[in-house]
């Protein structure tokens, strides 16, 4: 069945099959880390090439340039160039360590453009009901508003819990919410919120409702992202934002499919299903099933367990003592961790890297899988500092190498060295994989105080005789441990 | 259920189409190494971003539109835009420096 839809219809069908397909290449060479770049290009290329086609061919039904109003193409230039401007200075201004928090906040805007969408549909089909009963009647006959209703509906959502969850990340991440918020028997009510969400929206699909009960879906979904995010910890919050991100992806689908729209469906359906995967796959790296970081309190238990383990004491060591220790060493692996990043470390233990290396010590760096705040946020921040890529290496790969390690100085990371997740099942951490620091022959911790970690629990590794600890910020400690190597 | 089975069947092909994208999602995004989850999660949240499309179709669609139609369609293009340009911009800027160390 062909359809003379005209040049114009022919031409936007083109762009989109292109954006379509710049979106699979791009995410498939987003994988690798030569072509990662170019990958991201091609994709936001195919991105400008589908709006553009969205806005300069833009056809009624029989396939004819719609004549758009100057007030709506003014608001819409006016909407994309301040966009763009916002974004633009944003992303390129931001700190790399605050760069998590950035995208959770891109991504709530992208859930928030979904659900307005949906909004401003719900209004315009009430609107044109409202003016001409008979449509409702066409609506009727053709069998087409539980359909209708139901994308519309679900577009609205998914995009509200999308955003109010990412903002509550953002806060979350930025530390302006640091604590999770449990309400008691927060799990009871917020499953039973999400049911009684889900049956009104069921509810109003089949026996139709007002605009303000469309609103109240709205409001109740922005309220469903609040409940659902706070009581998840920070040390989650990665896992948390790769799931809204995924939401989004969805509510992009969705709206896909109110249009017809193939670039959005292809768009929003790969996000969605690849979201889904990549947050599987760091649920897997921190060894937490996607349904206990959603339900499951991480530090509730935590608390008990480590009080019944002997402890011991730990040893503390100066600058001067380790400087002399890594200076005669064969051997070094650094383990950085997000007190490294918030101290704005990188650049210093870069220095310390080369100066090291001009002392003729071979150093690595050993990266867990969620080391930072996202997994890949470390390599970002190194990366950043120039520290060289196959000096980066993964988790799996190194342990074996701490047996000829002579120092491990572990600076701002805690619960992926503490061995208790290999030795004590009552740890909350129990089963996580770890670095396995111990196996090194000294092993040198820079933390700021005793402090537990994100899990909240006490690190076994502190109490260990062959470790030391070395208190101080990251950046100040390093910049002495540097001074007192130059001294020797 | 009447309904739902001819819906199903006026939406086949979009249904189908679902049904490969989803499984295409997953396995362009297998084997990735942990170094790029971060980019690549990234990279996947400015491809969402293509929901400004949709934003954009419902601002042109708009007939005599008010003040508040207006307002909700420029803040729908806006807040997509930011979303697609942010989400680029940042995801660019990390791989950036995964490259320049060669």
């Amino acid at each position: 069945m062909i359809m003379e839809l005209g040049l114009y219809t022919g031409i936007k069908t083109v762009s989109y099959l292109c954006g379509a397909l710049t979106f699979i290449i791009g995410l498939k060479m987003m994988g690798s880390p030569k072509r990662a770049r170019s990958g991201n290009a091609i994709a936001a290329l195919g991105m400008v090439v589908s709006i553009f086609a969205t806005i300069f061919f833009h056809t009624n039904a029989q396939g004819e340039l719609k004549p758009i109003p100057v007030a709506v193409y003014a608001v819409l230039v006016l909407a994309l160039l301040s966009g763009t401007l916002v974004g633009w200075i944003t992303a390129k201004k931001v700190q790399m360590t605050k760069m998590p928090e950035l995208v959770s906040m891109f991504n709530g805007m992208g859930g928030a453009c979904a659900a307005l969408i949906s909004i401003i549909e719900l209004q315009h089909l009430y609107h044109s009901i409202n003016a001409n009963p008979l449509s409702l009647l066409l609506f009727l006959a053709n069998g087409l508003p539980y359909g209708l209703i139901a994308t519309i509906l679900a577009g609205l959502i998914i995009g509200s819990v999308s955003f109010s969850g990412s903002v509550i990340a953002f806060l979350k991440l930025n530390g302006t919410m640091a604590k999770p918020i449990r309400l008691p028997y927060y799990n009871i009510i917020n499953t039973a919120f999400l049911i009684a969400l889900i049956g009104y929206a069921i509810y109003f699909v089949l026996n139709g409702g007002t605009l303000a009960s469309a609103m109240l879906l709205f409001l109740g979904a922005l309220v469903y992202g609040v409940l659902f995010t706070i009581p998840i910890g920070g040390a989650d919050m990665p896992v948390v934002i790769s799931l809204l991100n995924s939401f989004t992806g969805l509510a992009a689908a969705f709206g896909g499919f109110l249009y017809d729209n193939k670039v959005m469906l292809t768009g929003g359906i790969l996000v969605g299903s690849a979201g889904t995967l990549l947050t599987l796959v760091m649920c897997k790296a921190m060894n937490r099933s996607l349904s206990s970081v959603i339900f499951g309190a991480f530090g509730a238990s935590a608390t008990t367990s480590a009080s019944t383990t002997e402890k011991g004491s730990t040893r503390d060591l100066n600058a001067s003592d380790i400087a002399v220790l890594m200076n005669y060493s064969k051997k070094v692996v650094i383990v950085p961790g997000y007190g490294l990043a918030v101290a704005q470390a990188q650049h210093t233990i870069k220095e310390l890297e080369n100066l090291l290396e001009e002392r003729g010590v071979e150093v690595k760096y050993a990266i867990h899988p969620v080391a930072g705040r996202m997994p890949g946020h470390m390599n970002v921040l190194l990366a950043e500092s120039n520290v060289s890529y196959d000096k980066l290496v993964e988790m799996d790969d190194i342990n074996p190498e701490f047996d000829q390690t002579d120092v491990v100085l572990v600076v701002g990371a805690n619960d992926v060295v503490n061995p208790a997740a290999k030795t004590d099942p009552t740890s909350p951490i129990y089963g996580m994989p770890i670095l396995e620091v111990n196996r090194a022959h000294h092993i040198i911790v820079n933390k700021r105080s005793m402090n537990a970690g994100y899990a909240g629990i006490d690190n076994l590794l502190f109490y260990d005789s062959k470790c030391a600890m070395f208190f101080g910020d990251a950046k100040k400690a390093l910049t002495d441990l540097i001074t007192e190597i130059k001294a020797l | 259920m009447e309904h739902i089975l001819s819906w199903i069947t006026a939406h086949q092909m979009m249904l189908y189409f679902i049904l490969l994208s989803v499984f295409v999602g997953i396995e362009v995004i297998g084997g990735v190494p942990t170094v790029l989850h971060t980019p690549l999660m990234s990279g996947a949240n400015a491809i969402h971003g293509v929901v400004i499309v949709g934003a954009i179709i419902v601002l042109l669609n708009m007939e005599e539109p008010g003040l508040l139609e207006y307002s909700l369609g420029f803040l729908a293009v806006f807040l997509g835009t930011l979303n697609v340009v942010g989400g680029f911009v940042v995801t660019d800027r990390m791989l950036e420096m995964f490259k320049k160390k060669k």
